[in-house]
């Protein structure tokens, strides 16, 4: 018997977004569930519920009979208290929860014997990349402020030199470089602003610079890495450095972004009412952060408001205003979650807390709290102190081509010596003089054939080979010798087998010789730029 | 000629072989190197021929001897395919191995060339012979195994026999002890027995150790292989007395025995390891039983898709394998790669030192199919740009885009340097199922979120490829 997703209309007040989109509404189908929708979740997201029909979704008119007759609901905010009131017991609920924030709701859910998996805690792993909700609401709210700022900006982003006189470009400073001042600051670079960006994370430095932005550090030697990619309360002696950067900036830039955020703290207050003051008439500041307190000392959040003639803009629905595809996201986000619950395909869903995405995401499981998680095994970005840890097996390929490598050490130099040294004494000793002259002319030749082959392409390898090759069929000169010697004295001489093994040896290394070079000039031939 | 104008013929012919070989060190001046080789071969067979050492009664067998081989050479250099180069090799390679057997056989029964010697000189002689011919023996046999495993007539799997160590060892010491006993010798009768055991033994040596060794290994197999005809050369020389055979001999011998350092270098494992045979036998069972298996999905792409990535890239980097010569795509790969340079895209190939089953492998067939040298770069020079790079291609390779190499060190191939393909933004592997490489290590990249498995024959794929990039 397969299980019933429901996803209602979402309660919350300016709440667009709906859980699921019609074209996810098909995938579910095939992973073996059933859909119903009530009618009117994605009217505010411009998808109707014809499109929803079409997909396979049952429509329910009624919330009341889409909680009871869904054995999972979908849902983007967390539920109110009228909701939970509609829940079934024992129900499974998927949706963003805050945990931290919301106890009370979490015992709420407890009391209903519910499973519940919030997506705002789905652990920081690769592995978890494609459910992250929060991650692709992020992004979505990073394009969104930028096109608030701009909405409230009375100049162009781009620099223009027009008829009617040269037009600067606008210069935006993004606060906090995670996932939302990515996205923001790929946005206004690519509306053509000049973009500047800090965060307390200095190893997000390139990819701001990737972006398009340039990276204002803070000169002050802290790291500001915390656990899980995110950032850290910092230290006053850095808040103070931190501060006069911003001050600085505040001066000279027509737009501020900010998006810092610390998990489970209220956010950092990084623009003082004094920095605001010293903006230039119009400026604009967008505090991504309003929900949690605001960044800025003068943000009303959820409102747009204007203090020293600066705009500042507390929206805390930003994604929301960017509906539509902040629901075609966050539905994937919950898709690739239901696939990992339901790993059977035959809708119904497993929450196996074995499974360390599912279990950092699960908050309530069967009427127990099961927050917080564990930690997780593996951080999004390792720590700067697990770092040495990797380095070893990196370091064994710094040999660079054409060098003789690392130096050895000296006691393995000395026994190579003592060695060498020893079998000289040996080989000088015992050995006649014409033995040593060829010998001579044999180490020599050794010591060239090292030295010229070290400077060889890789490329050529093949080509090398081959010569060399080719070239070892010198040996024809051993046969050609023994074809017809003048004989010097007399005495028995197998002449027959000598001859045929040396023509028989004549023949092999001309096949060789020929071949060889003839093969080598063949592909020297095909190299070209 | 005089013998001393042959002498001076042998030094000049001496030059030109090391400038050959120097010659090779880049594509500019490699076809003069080459070149140089001609000529010294000519010089030193002609002066050889026409040295004191050849009566005239001997000039047609030599004649004869030279057109035929040298005939069935540039016939089998002709048509032979790019491909089928590692192939050839070790076939010639065989030759020469052969050849120094028979003149090591052929000057033992030679009275006119053990007469002279006495005392310790004659005891040397007497050891270059037996040395000549145990190197030529295990290079002969040894390139024909290694002929056989890279045409497929073999199988590649090392085939390790119990106590293969003990059985080394033990023929070692036999082939001291008939050492000893031809030394000891007074007729040729008498130490022909000796002689022959050995060679026995010394073919079954060479057998042995090429079977032993994996196909992945082979890059280094060939080098050494390589090193051993020159060895074989050099001590040839020795015993003929002959500086010219020692020099090019040594010349030869070093070379391989640097090419055979640089594979092993690259794929981060002693000279030792290799040759004792069997990948991963040295550390524990192919498969690491502790190692955790790859979490994650493989998430399939069709031709059309990757056509697609690749039309929307601005930085490709195509990484070559052995799949690629297998399924004789180059010729698809250089279309591709053509278009999209012509489209602006910057296009770039990677390779690793042991990519392929010889050495500079993908460097030949990249080239047969004409791509520009200059694009094909080696994996310490782009490696670092693999992060900048948004389509990573790998055709038909596995264990040299292996990240467990580096994440995981109790993987049988940990510390081996790899092309970091993952750090693109998108890799595309083609394969055509997935099965693990020949180090038969799972590969955890199949697995990674921002890589792509596009199945089926490397060619066949290419060129739906194309056709949808032309579309």
């Amino acid at each position: 018997m397969s299980q019933v997703i429901g996803v209602p209309r979402e309660t919350a007040a300016g709440e667009k977004r709906v859980a699921t989109v019609p074209e996810v509404v098909q995938k579910l189908i095939k992973l073996g569930f059933k859909v119903a929708v009530q009618s009117g979740a994605g009217d505010a997201a411009n998808f109707s519920d014809e499109a929803y029909r079409a997909a396979g979704a049952e429509i329910v008119a009624d919330p009341a009979a889409l909680w009871r007759a869904a054995d999972i609901v979908f849902k983007v905010r967390a539920p109110s208290a009228e909701e939970i009131g509609l829940m079934r017991e024992g129900g499974t609920l998927v949706s963003f929860i805050w945990p931290a924030q919301n106890p009370e709701l979490l015992k709420q859910l407890a009391a209903k014997k519910a499973t519940v998996l919030a997506m705002d805690s789905v652990p920081r792993i690769s592995r978890a990349q494609k459910l992250d909700a929060l991650s692709s609401m992020a992004n979505i709210a990073g394009y969104r402020a930028v096109i608030e700022a701009a909405h409230h900006f009375g100049r162009f982003f781009t620099g223009q030199i027009t008829a009617a006189g040269k037009v600067p470009p606008a210069k935006v400073f993004v606060i906090g470089a995670g996932v939302a001042g990515l996205a923001a600051i790929g946005t206004a670079a690519g509306l053509g602003a000049i973009v500047r960006a800090n965060d307390t994370r200095p190893e997000v430095g390139d990819q701001v610079k990737s972006m398009g932005g340039e990276f204002v550090t803070v000169d002050y030697q802290e790291e500001g890495s915390g656990v899980g990619g995110y950032a850290k309360v910092m230290s006053p002696g850095f808040l103070k450095a931190q501060a006069e950067v911003f001050a600085k900036q505040a001066k000279d830039v027509d737009i501020i972004i900010t998006t810092a955020l610390i998990p489970g703290k209220p956010a950092p207050r990084l623009i003082s009412a004094d920095m605001v003051k010293s903006m230039k008439p119009g400026s604009v500041i967008v505090d991504m952060a309003a929900e949690q307190g605001g960044n800025c000392e003068l943000t009303v959040p959820h409102q747009v408001s204007v203090a020293h003639g600066v705009t500042i803009i507390g929206y805390s629905d930003l994604p929301s205003r960017l509906a539509k595809q902040s629901s075609t996201l966050y539905a994937t986000n919950l898709f690739r979650l239901t696939e990992e619950l339901c790993k059977t395909k035959d809708g119904i869903i497993n929450v196996n807390m074995e499974d360390e995405v599912i279990r950092g995401t699960t908050v309530v499981k069967e009427g127990s709290i099961t927050w917080p998680p564990p930690a997780p095994k593996l951080s999004a970005a390792p720590p700067a102190g697990a770092k040495p840890a990797a380095a070893p097996p990196a370091a064994k390929k710094g040999h660079g081509h054409g060098g003789t490598g690392a130096p050895s050490s000296a006691k393995s130099m000395t026994i190579m010596f003592a060695v060498a040294a020893v079998l000289f004494w040996f080989i000088g000793a015992n050995a006649p003089a014409a033995f040593l002259n060829h010998f001579t002319v044999f180490v020599l030749a050794c010591f060239v054939g090292y030295m010229v082959v070290w400077n060889v392409t890789p490329a050529l390898h093949t080509p090398l080979m081959s010569v060399t090759n080719a070239i070892s069929s010198i040996i024809a000169i051993g046969a050609l010798v023994q074809v017809a010697p003048p004989i010097a004295g007399g005495g028995e001489r197998p002449e027959l087998w000598i001859l045929g093994l040396a023509v028989a040896g004549i023949g092999l290394t001309a096949i060789n010789m020929f071949g060889g070079f003839a093969v080598t000039q063949r592909m020297l031939e095909m190299f070209r730029k | 000629m005089s013998a001393t104008l042959a002498t001076v013929s042998y030094i000049g012919a001496t030059i030109l072989f090391i400038l050959s070989l120097g010659g090779l060190s880049n594509p500019e001046t490699s076809r003069r190197g080459n070149l140089y080789g001609i000529i010294g071969m000519t010089i030193a067979v002609l002066a050889t021929v026409f040295g004191p050492n050849v009566t005239a009664a001997g000039i047609p067998w030599v004649v004869g001897a030279m057109l035929v081989g040298g005939s069935i050479g540039i016939y089998a250099s002709r048509v032979v395919k790019m491909t089928q180069m590692p192939e050839l090799v070790a076939l010639m390679h065989s030759l020469v191995g052969l050849a120094a057997m028979l003149v090591g056989f052929a000057n033992y029964i030679d009275p006119a060339a053990a007469g002279t010697f006495k005392g310790a000189e004659k005891t040397i002689h007497e050891v270059e012979i037996y040395l000549g011919i145990l190197i030529g023996a295990v290079t002969f046999s040894g390139s024909l195994i290694a002929f056989g495993k890279l045409s497929a007539k073999i199988s590649g799997k090392p085939m390790l026999l119990p106590g293969r160590h003990w059985l080394n060892l033990v023929g070692l010491l036999v082939v001291i002890w008939f050492g000893w006993r031809f030394i000891n010798s007074h007729t040729v009768a008498d130490g022909m027995t000796p002689l022959v055991v050995m060679s026995v033994i010394a073919l079954l040596f060479g057998i042995h150790m090429v079977m032993a060794i994996g196909g992945a290994d082979m890059p280094v197999v060939i080098s050494m292989l390589n090193s051993y005809s020159g060895w074989a050369a050099a001590a040839t020389g020795f015993m003929l007395s002959n500086d010219l055979l020692i020099v090019t001999g040594a010349l030869v011998g070093s070379s391989g025995a640097i090419l055979s350092y640089i594979m092993c270098r690259a794929m981060n494992r002693h000279f030792i390891s290799v040759i004792a045979g069997g990948f991963g036998t040295g550390g524990g069972a192919p498969v690491p039983a502790g190692g955790a298996q790859p979490a994650g999905e493989v998430v399939p792409i069709l031709a059309a898709e990757t056509a697609e990535l690749l039309r929307e890239a601005k930085n490709v980097i195509i990484v070559p394998g052995y799949g690629m010569a297998v399924a004789q795509a180059q010729h698809a790969v250089y279309e591709i790669t053509k278009h999209l340079r012509e489209k602006g895209v910057n296009v770039r190939f990677g390779i690793h030192p042991v990519a392929g089953r010889m050495p500079g492998h993908m460097n030949v067939l990249l080239a047969e199919a004409r791509v520009p040298y200059d694009i094909v770069l080696e994996m310490d020079e782009l490696n670092a740009d693999f992060p900048q790079t948004d389509v990573a291609m790998v055709i038909g390779a596995n264990d040299i885009v292996n990240p467990s190499a580096q994440e995981d060190p109790a993987s049988p191939i940990a510390g081996m340097p790899v092309l970091e393909v993952w750090k693109a933004k998108t890799s595309i592997v083609m394969k055509r199922s997935m099965a693990s490489g020949y180090a038969g290590v799972d590969n955890p990249l199949f697995y990674k979120d921002n890589n792509r498995m596009l199945f089926g024959d490397a060619k066949k794929m290419l060129d739906e490829v194309l056709a949808a990039l032309k579309a």
